[in-house]
């Protein structure tokens, strides 16, 4: 199979340039690249609403913003964040690695995978184009919780419309990671010998294939409820609006993992790299990945406990949301007995990775605090759920991309990026992440809840110390931008291998990785060689 | 002026960042124990899961930041080969699982007690509305509607100019609180009538979603007299974050005059 595709690969593709090479490209290579700039640049506009939302919060009292666009800002935030930011990241990551990882010339399905990708501009396009509508951009949170949602003004529809367009695009890129991983492998390249990073993204492309389609149901009945009579969430007409939280958390909370998963798989790919060690318990990663998974499906209500469920409810999905402590917990030893007994060196990858562990492990914490349902009547909907769910995004999600693109930008530019700018990103990054989010823990505690523009006075300072990391968070990101570019300009040569202890099929071939790899199928001693079993 | 409120606070903000630790303890940086047995159980759960995750952190980075400060190149380690264990993988696995069932019981006995709807002695329903509370004493036909204090809904205007420094309670402060006896285990059923609202009022360890077509119960039982403040939890809209709860917690005695009183005045409410 791979040997006829590398034997087409080498005649389909005419040269062409300019903006014709980005719009028509099949090439694995170019699409990963689309998907990650487009995702940066999603980070920078949601960025720019968290700052709006930020400088309001600066201090009691509105200054700045109505509080209906504040509601516009936090929803979409979170939207493009999570649609725009993080998943097409990730996805641009796949399309870049996973090929070179399993030694296959390009993704299995490339023409769809142009497609998917292109998607996105025109979905992005149409929900940002919301903002200046008749009512404003949506309001209701991104978990779109009916009723509150079908008071959206003329935005709903297009909000609905770019929520499937986006869901299309994740299945499309879902199923050609899941057809180039379980079909196009090099011989040798057994499914135990694939690197863990192209192991937690088959298992996140299954979990999208699963749940995409309950929220586009979701939002399909939204759409019927507001413009074709039905009450699918309207108790007026027989409806129920906690049914829609049901449908919308079991794709939300496999959701959580989607954005995780493989970030998980980079952090097991760098940590053995600058350890200098094999990765610990390679086999119970795998396990411990796919049991996350599976327990994702089974513990949505947690996001619920204060609809009023019944007692066997709230302890069924109280007892399943602590056991993800288990193979979470896995993971974590995994990494530290990997630096055990290492070589460590301290290269801006592995910074963002050591921070990563510490960091995602305090929202893990914070996590496990919130399954305990007593205790989640006082911290649910307030500042303590999101400090918790921006550790696991920020240092967690969003370290783990960066330190992916440490890891691997030699490999796609040919040129070492300068390591001093990138630790004066990472410590001023670290650094105001906390400052930023670690306050939130407190004044949740205390009783701010969350979504709102204006707070009582005995949270003003943790909300100014919170803006003022917050700012310099955002300003030190145009670092990692002057970094990434200046890295594409020039730099000094990167070899093949780049990293000293680094191992795996991509480290084999020339840096830049030329347009088209593994034309040949790669030889099956090195693969041995390169993977571990 | 605000331009200069502004520069103060971000420095005072920095200043305390910097330096602070100690003084951190004046501030309000943790759940209060509250004045129901029920917030007093959550308060000693959520103390008691915070302490083992802080014992479970600082093993697990303690371990990882000694083999960071030992295990370096630069120090001229040179890396082992060790990447498999099964005893160690089963250790970490099973520990933390009876780690987990450690949790587990003292958080179901305090949840089946929540759940525990027996010997009520009165009931309150409050309705959620965009953007207030309402409030009726169903044995006693008293009922009124609650909303943000006009002092701090005339402040809180975008551009005011008012500042919020000079509102008593800015935002936690309503025109008519929910006034409840001490000591009677009293049930609360909340729903709405537009949107979901939810109840919380930190003090008496409960958070309750008011969602319309639903009436949902819980109760509290609230041991001494005072003012206990709270807001609605659940996005609502544009004025989800001006919508705060005010109980007035007082003796049976005093209880009874004021229902009288509110009797004689607003007779026609409950209609409403
Ligand atoms: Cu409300």
């Amino acid at each position: 199979m791979s040997t006829t595709a590398a034997a087409l690969h080498d005649h389909h593709e005419p040269q062409l340039t300019g903006i014709k090479r980005w719009l028509l490209t099949t090439n694995h290579k170019d699409i990963g690249t689309l998907y990650l700039w487009f995702s940066f640049i999603m980070f920078l506009l949601g960025g720019g609403m968290a700052l709006i939302i930020r400088a309001e919060l600066f201090q009691p009292g509105l200054q700045i913003v109505d509080p209906q666009f504040f509601n516009s800002m936090t929803t979409m935030h979170a939207l493009v964040m999570i649609f725009g930011g993080v998943m097409p990241a990730f996805v641009g990551l796949a399309n870049w690695m996973i090929p070179m990882m399993i030694g296959a010339p390009d993704m299995a399905l490339p023409r769809m995978n142009n497609w998917s990708f292109w998607i996105l501009p025109f979905a992005f396009a149409m929900l940002i184009s919301t903002l200046f509508m008749r009512g404003g951009a949506p309001a209701a949170g991104w978990t779109m919780y009916a009723p509150l949602v079908l008071q959206t003004g003329d935005a709903f529809p297009f909000m609905i419309f770019s929520i499937h367009l986006l869901g299309i695009s994740s299945v499309m890129g879902a199923i050609n990671i899941i057809a180039t991983v379980l079909n196009m492998r090099a011989p040798g390249m057994s499914l135990m010998r694939m690197p863990l990073f192209v192991w937690t993204w088959l298992i996140t492309a299954y979990l999208l294939i699963a749940v995409i389609p309950v929220l586009a149901g979701a939002v399909t009945m939204l759409l019927t409820d507001k413009f074709f009579g039905t009450s699918f969430f309207n108790p007026a007409g027989g409806g129920d609006p906690v049914l829609f939280q049901h449908i919308f958390w079991f794709f939300g909370h496999p959701e959580v993992y989607i954005l995780i998963l493989p970030a998980f798989g980079v952090m097991s790919q760098i940590i053995p790299t600058f350890a200098r060690k094999p990765l610990f318990g390679y086999a119970s990663m795998v396990y411990a990945s796919a049991s996350i998974a599976f327990l994702s499906f089974i513990v949505w209500a947690h996001h619920m406990f204060t609809v009023g469920m019944p007692l066997a409810g709230e302890l069924f999905f109280m007892f399943s949301t602590m056991l993800i402590a288990i193979p979470t917990g896995v993971k974590v030893f995994n990494w530290v007995a990997t630096m055990w007994r290492g070589a460590m060196t301290f290269e801006t990858p592995m910074l963002f990775a050591i921070a990563f562990v510490v960091l995602f492990t305090i929202g893990g914490f914070s996590g496990l605090m919130l399954a305990i349902t007593p205790a989640d009547f006082q911290y649910h909907d307030s500042y303590f759920v999101v400090a918790h769910f921006h550790y696991v995004l920020v240092p967690g999600a969003i370290f783990a991309l960066i330190a992916a693109v440490y890891f691997w930008l030699p490999k796609w530019t040919g040129h070492m990026y300068s390591e001093a700018l990138g630790k004066w990103h990472f410590w001023l990054s670290a650094v105001s992440l906390n400052v930023t989010f670690f306050p939130m823990h407190f004044v949740g505690l205390a009783g701010m809840q969350r979504r709102v523009p204006d707070y009582a006075l005995q949270f003003a300072d943790f909300n100014a110390i919170s803006s003022v990391g917050a700012f310099i968070f955002g300003t030190s990101q145009l670092l990692f931008l002057y970094l990434v570019i200046k890295c594409i300009r020039g730099g000094p040569q990167a070899s093949a291998r780049v990293w000293e202890g680094a191992h795996g099929l991509e480290w084999t071939v020339p840096s830049p990785a030329p347009a088209h790899t593994f034309n040949t199928v790669p030889d099956s001693e090195v693969i041995r060689r390169e993977t571990l079993a | 002026m605000f331009i200069a409120r502004a520069a103060w606070r971000l420095l005072v903000g920095s200043v305390i960042l910097l330096a602070a630790v100690p003084a951190l303890a004046e501030w309000a940086i943790n759940m209060p124990r509250g004045v129901t047995p029920i917030s007093h159980e959550i308060y000693d759960l959520h103390m008691t899961i915070f302490s083992i995750c802080v014992a479970i952190g600082a093993l697990v980075f303690g371990v990882m930041f000694f083999s960071i400060w030992k295990h370096r190149k630069s120090r001229g380690a040179k890396a082992d080969n060790f990447h498999e264990s099964q005893t160690v993988e089963i250790i970490w696995t099973v520990i933390p699982f009876l780690i987990l069932i450690g949790m587990a019981f003292p958080a179901t006995k305090t949840l089946i007690k929540m759940e525990d709807m027996s010997d009520i002695e009165m009931t309150v329903k409050i309705t959620g509305y965009q953007w207030m509370w309402h409030y009726d004493y169903l044995e006693d036909g008293v009922s009124f509607y609650s909303r943000l204090d006009a002092n701090s809904n005339k402040t809180r205007q975008l551009d005011s100019g008012l500042n919020p420094g000079d509102v008593p309670d800015y935002l936690l402060n309503v025109d008519k609180p929910l006034v409840l006896p001490v000591g009677v285990k009293i049930r609360l059923l909340t729903t709405a009538a537009d949107v979901i609202h939810s109840w919380w009022v930190p003090q008496l360890g409960v958070k309750k979603d008011a969602i319309p077509g639903f009436i949902n119960e819980f109760w509290t039982q609230i041991e001494q007299p005072g003012v206990y403040r709270g807001v609605c939890a659940e996005l609502c809209g544009k004025d989800h974050g001006f919508m705060p709860v005010v109980v007035k917690a007082v003796n049976q005695d005093e209880y009874q005059a004021w229902l009288q009183s509110q009797r004689d005045v607003t007779p026609k409410t409950a209609s409403l």
